[in-house]
């Protein structure tokens, strides 16, 4: 009994830990891969530890909202303005945008690759009742979807089977649409660095209405005292400057560029 | 069935090389599990033997709850510590929220109840046995208790390596309380889900074996060191 009590003791020693930030991003962002590039660039140059929570940026917010998190990393420009109106968040910075693309059977069934929009390309896998696995998460992809249905004048509520609602994250949706051989909307990172693509293609992209724009917002320290609101200026000033420009535009995969720096060097 | 080779591989190579990552996430895995167990067997160990040996009004029930709350769901204990603990909940300002200590405390709530389950099952036929003889030495409820829990000691072992079966392999609670931070909470559950979601089926299935593996040498090592199995020490 000693013996095992003296074992647990040594796994229970922890070690101490440089300053810590806790960032909710997006699933999307981190599938991408660009965080294993950009987190042990930050600790290297700030000396911060940058602990992902990796969620959908609904959780991403609601986290924000109860000040579980210090500052939110997200791709959801409506649902962001709100919740710095309603002073959950001091301010939103716009860092740097990658696009959606439109996947589908390599085949192309609905001929889509063709289509004159993103919204056309909907219809028509509607008309065709092509399967189409829809993220249902409350995610920034999921809210750009149904954002495209509704330009589309059409009703997911009213789909029929074809249309599988699955409610998790762009990878696990990813691996369903794989194995249905459905369509999906994806944002371009997520698709690139996903292993088990099947049968399935990148179908439609380049509408200007498929841009993913991600922005960061540090969560108000006036209505959660213990935000480390030092370290959000901090990481915001790392996430703004050249470094993480030349990072952010060289990150391919591939041979492609993934992501877009944007962020403006004054607020 | 050239995925399952691939994952085989994959859990070999990670292993042979010692890689860095999966050290500490197998580590970390240990912790929370053990340290959830040791404190899950240090509520019910006693309170399954206290309830085997005691009579009182509502036994029958609490038993019968108590055998109930084995099949407690993990995901629902972790909304609801995940609720609990987040810094607009009762218990924020102690801001545990995605830490190892969170994990530790959902498993605690998940594998007492079993714990408690099988220890009182248990108890309950080594107390007929011992029943005349303990009562006729006019021991103390303590004695009693504490005897028992001594000569029990296999069949306490079995619930203790139940309960650590559930915590190694629980993944609904503790990606709820954790967060699956890299580095801070990513033990071996969270990391399998996370690389079936990048669709790295190989890395996903290689870490699950390791995480087979090593459920299987802390059972082994476990009877090893309390030396059951042996002669002389029933």
């Amino acid at each position: 009994m000693i013996r095992i009590l003296a074992i647990f003791c040594i796994l229970f020693s922890t070690s101490l830990r440089a300053e810590t930030i806790k960032l909710a991003v997006t699933t999307s962002f981190h599938n991408s891969g660009l965080s294993d590039i950009l987190l042990p660039e930050i600790l290297a140059d700030t000396g911060l530890e940058v602990q992902l929570l990796v969620v959908g940026t609904g959780q991403a917010l609601r986290l924000g909202e109860a000040g579980d998190v210090d500052a939110i990393l997200v791709h959801s420009k409506q649902a962001e303005v709100d919740f710095v109106a309603n002073g959950f968040g001091t301010h939103r910075r716009e860092i740097m945008y990658n696009d959606f693309v439109i996947i589908g059977p390599a085949s192309d069934p609905s001929n889509i690759q063709n289509a004159q929009s993103a919204d056309a390309a909907l219809s028509q896998i509607a008309s065709h009742k092509a399967a189409f696995v829809s993220r249902g998460d409350q995610s920034g992809t999921h809210k750009k979807e149904l954002g495209l249905w509704q330009t589309a004048n059409l009703d997911p509520e009213a789909f029929g089977g074809w249309y599988r609602s699955v409610g998790s994250g762009m990878g696990a949706s990813l691996n369903i649409a794989s194995s249905m051989n459905a369509h999906i909307l994806s944002d371009r990172a997520s698709w690139l660095n996903f292993g088990n693509k099947g049968a399935l293609g990148l179908l439609f992209s380049g509408d200007p209405q498929l841009a993913n724009q991600y922005a960061y917002i540090p969560v108000n320290p006036e209505r959660h005292r213990h935000v480390n609101s030092s370290a959000t200026i901090i990481l915001e000033k790392w996430l703004t400057s050249r470094a993480a420009e030349l990072l952010i535009n060289g990150y391919e995969i591939g041979g492609q560029p993934l992501f877009v720096f944007n962020a403006s060097p004054t607020r | 069935m050239n995925e399952i080779w691939a994952g085989l591989q994959a859990a070999l190579f990670l292993v042979f090389t010692l890689d860095k990552d999966l050290v500490e996430i197998t580590l970390r895995s240990l912790q929370v599990s053990l340290s959830a167990l040791v404190i899950a067997s240090a509520i019910a160990l006693p309170f399954g033997t206290w309830l085997a040996i005691r009579r009182f009004r509502y036994r029958r029930a609490t038993i019968a709850a108590l055998n109930a709350l084995m099949g407690l769901p993990p995901v629902v204990v972790g909304l609801i510590v995940y609720l609990l603990l987040s810094r607009s909940g009762p218990f924020g300002v102690l801001g545990l929220l995605f830490s190892p200590t969170a994990m530790i405390i959902a498993q605690v709530i998940i594998i007492a109840p079993l714990i408690a389950s099988i220890t009182h099952q248990a108890m309950r036929e080594l107390w007929a046995e011992y029943h005349d003889l303990l009562i006729s030495l006019n021991t103390t409820k303590r004695q009693r208790i504490f005897t028992l829990i001594r000569d029990g000691k296999r069949a306490l072992l079995t619930a203790a390596l139940a309960g650590f079966g559930r915590a190694i392999g629980e993944v609904g609670a503790i990606m709820i309380v954790g967060g699956n931070i890299d580095h801070a909470t990513r033990v071996l559950t969270t990391a399998i889900a996370l690389e079936t979601g990048k669709g790295d089926f190989a890395l996903a299935l290689g870490l699950g074996f390791v995480l087979i593996a090593l459920a299987m040498l802390v059972n082994f090592a476990i009877h090893a060191l309390s030396r059951t199995e042996r002669e002389g020490t029933w």
